[in-house]
């Protein structure tokens, strides 16, 4: 029974369980405008749908919470299916070398990423902002404007296909297992010790360092793990999707606002991983209730501002009433017992 | 009080947090004279001088500023009446010329524009009227030394028509040559018949230049003198006074000195030189010394935060490198920081999570049965916390202090470094951590503890190393008074 409050409170993650409130809040609204939705294929559709917002905020947690931002997913995501494309050009045999060769991709953004910001000490906004142009650039350079070649069918198996013919569910998406796994795996990792000092570092810079911890390590490897999440993303949305220009456009900001919505402190230390992958679950929701009410969906910018705004002034409000730090003279100055 | 004063202070009362730092403080300085405000770290020397200066507001009584009662509530207020304060960090802007920094806001005009001109020919006869001829009013305030900074601050107070001009430790951070410099501008505002009131540490620097001594002790008043009326060594004695021992733990009956754990040869870097110490095993070492004297940097050179670029040290015989805190970990060694808040704890974080930070951190030192450890540390510290899951960030002071000590203690140091472990923490919480060092000797650890509160030192240490301007003055064994460490803190050699 304890074990099941204990692993409920750290689902929730040290207050970060509204999040998981609100979620089943906007499905009950789901539910009540369209009680079809709760059926096994468009609930499965939905997920597979969900899978690689879910998969990008779990990478932007260890980057945010080691007090970063990663603002170089969306062009990630967008460069990586247009590379995928190029390079695999509807060769089936060329399918696993190529996504071998957007892993190291990826993984090689992040550690650029990571350096910029560590040792070059430069803020992360910038460095991701920079990337995120560059990664633009190069795109348009390579392909000259448009994207060329095609996808494999077994490439796009990831994103589209998943195990058939299951008794209930029908279809499980493959895209919805590999969130699952990569979700287990990041919160494993959360539980190592290099979890701990990524969240230490995120929380006090140099109470960590002091601690012996390799705050710009932990850093860096933050950013690596942001760049493969976005490689993963990128392979089941240039799955599910196809291949276009515009693929990953604005979604470092759907990202960051996902995260944020799950509790995550923008500037680090705080928040559960769980809870920024259950913030990415609750913002598909949202804008699946949207299409449901049919909203239009320019919306979502300006709902997703909003959010980010809300969440970052209620951070901000937290952090006055809790760290007021007295004054350097209001020390106790000789207190010797007597 | 016949004589005319241009500054007369009257019960002066101020609380911080319900910490009384002054009570009922009398002070009178005449015009013309140098006047010193001496006492131990914490006697309340800067926040009456901060007071002063319209910094903080005192909570009772009266200021008299040359016959008329004020009370400031602004730094500007302060200024306008008269006082001008030079602190140990300057109030001037680095990028703009000594002119200036001198006319800020209040720039010579003429049809509208500023006029350089007169400003750089006032600023020239300003200084000259100093006696300065080695600073050009053009010359811009960040490429200057300390003392040519500090001599711009003077000038511009001058330049506003002060009468009183307060100064705290204006000597801490100049080389010799410059302390001349500034003594002979001390003595040009005398001549013009403008007070100083002078906060300082150092003796023979009060004796050179004051005419009369205030001295203060634990935020009160203990005797005002003329300088010519008293020795240095009185001086001690009153800054030192009698107090009420504190009731110290006794060292645990089986605590033995062994053999040598942290050997440091000729230690030196930029705030340090021909540091020798030694701590043995089961032994406390106290480093005593006033502030700026060296004894944080000691700290900080043997935990690898600012090396030793000189010297040698080694831990239980072997030669180390501590070039930063990983090599110091390796190397056994932890430290309990100054500044638990910054430098201590992640507060958001958990007790149980910043209780392991240091064996997560550092893969050598981790292992599952230090972390299993853990939970009786804290408990044998008396840690009072909701649980291991609740944010440090809402413990108590002393609280979060045993969790520092906790998370040091679990990677089983053989040296530790203690550097105030005692700040801002209760009474009882400090009792509970002078027994908590009393087991760490008696385990064999060495420790090395540092506090300005100098009974804590003399309370507790078996040895005592004095600091003095970055080097060791002199060495204490245990029942050493008060008045010799202060005699070697203060630069002189006790008889």
């Amino acid at each position: 029974m304890s074990r099941l409050r204990s692993a409920a409170a750290a689902l929730a993650g040290g207050g970060t369980g509204t999040v998981f409130a609100l979620l089943i809040a906007i499905f009950a609204v789901v539910a009540a405008v369209n009680p079809g939705f709760f059926e096994a294929p468009s609930l499965m559709a939905f997920l597979k749908q969900a899978a690689p917002l879910v998969i990008l905020a779990a990478g932007q947690y260890f980057v945010i919470v080691s007090g970063n931002f990663d603002l170089s997913v969306g062009a990630l995501v967008g460069a990586q299916v247009v590379i995928a494309a190029r390079l695999i050009d509807g060769e089936e045999s060329r399918t696993l070398p190529v996504i071998g060769l957007m892993l190291l991709f990826g993984a090689a953004v992040g550690l650029a990423n990571g350096l910029i910001t560590t040792a070059l000490k430069v803020q992360s906004f910038i460095t991701t902002l920079g990337m995120l142009l560059v990664l633009y650039g190069a795109i348009r350079l390579w392909t000259g404007g448009a994207p060329t070649g095609s996808l494999s069918e077994s490439f796009r198996e990831a994103g589209r296909m998943g195990i058939e013919n299951v008794p209930l569910l029908g279809q499980i998406p493959w895209a919805l297992l590999i969130m699952l796994a990569l979700g287990a795996g990041a919160v494993q990792l959360m539980r190592t010790r290099f979890g701990r000092v990524l969240i230490a570092t995120g929380d006090n810079e140099l109470a960590t360092a002091r601690s012996g911890g390799r705050v710009d390590t932990v850093r860096t490897t933050a950013f690596v793990l942001s760049g493969l999440s976005a490689t993963v993303a990128g392979i089941l949305i240039g799955g599910f999707a196809g291949v276009s220009a515009q693929v990953g456009e604005g979604m470092e900001f759907t990202v960051i606002t996902a995260v944020v919505l799950g509790g995550v402190v923008l500037g680090g230390g705080q928040g559960s991983v769980v809870a920024a992958m259950g913030g990415a679950l609750t913002l598909e929701a949202l804008f699946t209730l949207f299409n449901q009410l049919a909203l239009p969906a320019s919306l979502r910018p300006s709902v997703q501002g909003a959010i980010i705004i809300a969440a970052v002034a209620y951070a901000a409000r937290q952090r006055r009433l809790t760290s007021r730090k007295p004054q350097r003279e209001a020390r106790p100055l000789t207190a010797t017992p007597s | 009080m016949t004589e005319s004063t241009v500054l007369t202070m009257r019960g002066i009362d101020k609380s911080f947090l319900g910490v009384r730092v002054l009570r009922s403080v009398d002070l009178d300085v005449r015009p013309g004279e140098v006047h010193a405000l001496v006492g131990e770290n914490g006697a309340g020397k800067s926040t009456l001088m901060k007071i002063l200066a319209g910094v903080h507001t005192a909570d009772a009584g009266t200021i008299t500023l040359g016959g008329r009662a004020v009370s400031f509530t602004h730094p500007l207020q302060a200024q306008h009446a008269g006082v001008a304060t030079v602190f140990q960090e300057f109030n001037l802007l680095p990028d703009l010329s000594v002119a200036e920094n001198i006319f800020l806001g209040r720039e010579p005009r003429r049809r509208g524009m500023i006029d350089r001109r007169a400003m750089t020919k006032r600023t020239a006869d300003l200084l000259s009227d100093l006696g300065v001829d080695d600073l050009a009013p053009g010359a811009k305030v960040g490429s200057l030394s300390v003392a040519h900074q500090q001599i711009a601050e003077i000038a511009k107070a001058m330049s506003q028509g002060a009468d009183l001009v307060c100064m705290d430790e204006p000597t801490a951070a100049l080389a010799d040559a410059e302390v001349e410099l500034l003594y002979r501008l001390v003595e040009r505002l005398r001549e013009r018949g403008v007070a100083v009131l002078y906060v300082s540490h150092r003796l023979r620097e009060i004796f050179d230049l004051c005419d009369r001594i205030t001295v203060l002790k634990d935020g009160e008043l203990v005797d005002s003198v003329a300088a010519a009326d008293i020795t240095p060594d009185d001086l001690v004695t009153l800054m030192v006074g009698r107090r009420i021992e504190a009731a110290f733990p006794e060292p645990l009956p089986d605590t033995d000195h062994g053999d040598v754990r942290l050997e440091i040869s000729g230690g030196g870097n930029a705030w340090l030189d021909g540091i020798d110490l030694t701590v043995r095993a089961g032994e406390i070492v106290g480093l005593a010394g006033l502030q700026g004297s060296g004894r944080t940097e000691i700290a900080e050179a043997v935990f690898g935060i600012a090396p030793f670029t000189r010297g040698t040290v080694a831990v239980d015989g072997r030669p180390v490198k501590l070039t930063g805190p990983r090599k110091a970990i390796a190397a056994g060694i932890a430290m309990v920081t100054e500044d638990r808040k910054a430098h201590g704890l992640a507060l958001r974080q958990s007790v149980r999570a910043n209780a392991r930070m240091v064996l997560d951190a550092n893969r050598r030192a981790h292992s599952r049965a230090r972390v299993e450890r853990i939970p009786s540390i804290l408990s044998s510290l008396d840690l009072v916390a909701r649980g291991p899951d609740q944010e440090v960030r809402y413990l108590s002071g002393g609280n979060q202090q045993k969790v520092v000590v906790a998370k040091w203690l679990a990677t089983e140091p053989g040296v530790i470094v203690l550097d105030e472990p005692t700040r801002g923490i209760d009474v009882g919480a400090k009792h509970r951590l002078y027994t908590a060092i009393r087991a760490l000797a008696a385990e064999g650890l060495a420790v090395l503890l540092i506090a300005s509160e100098l009974i804590e030192v003399i309370g507790l240490a078996d040895r005592i190393a004095v600091l003095h301007d970055g080097r060791i003055a002199g060495e204490l064994p245990a029942g050493a008074t008060e008045k010799q460490v202060m005699a070697y803190a203060t630069g002189r050699s006790p008889r």
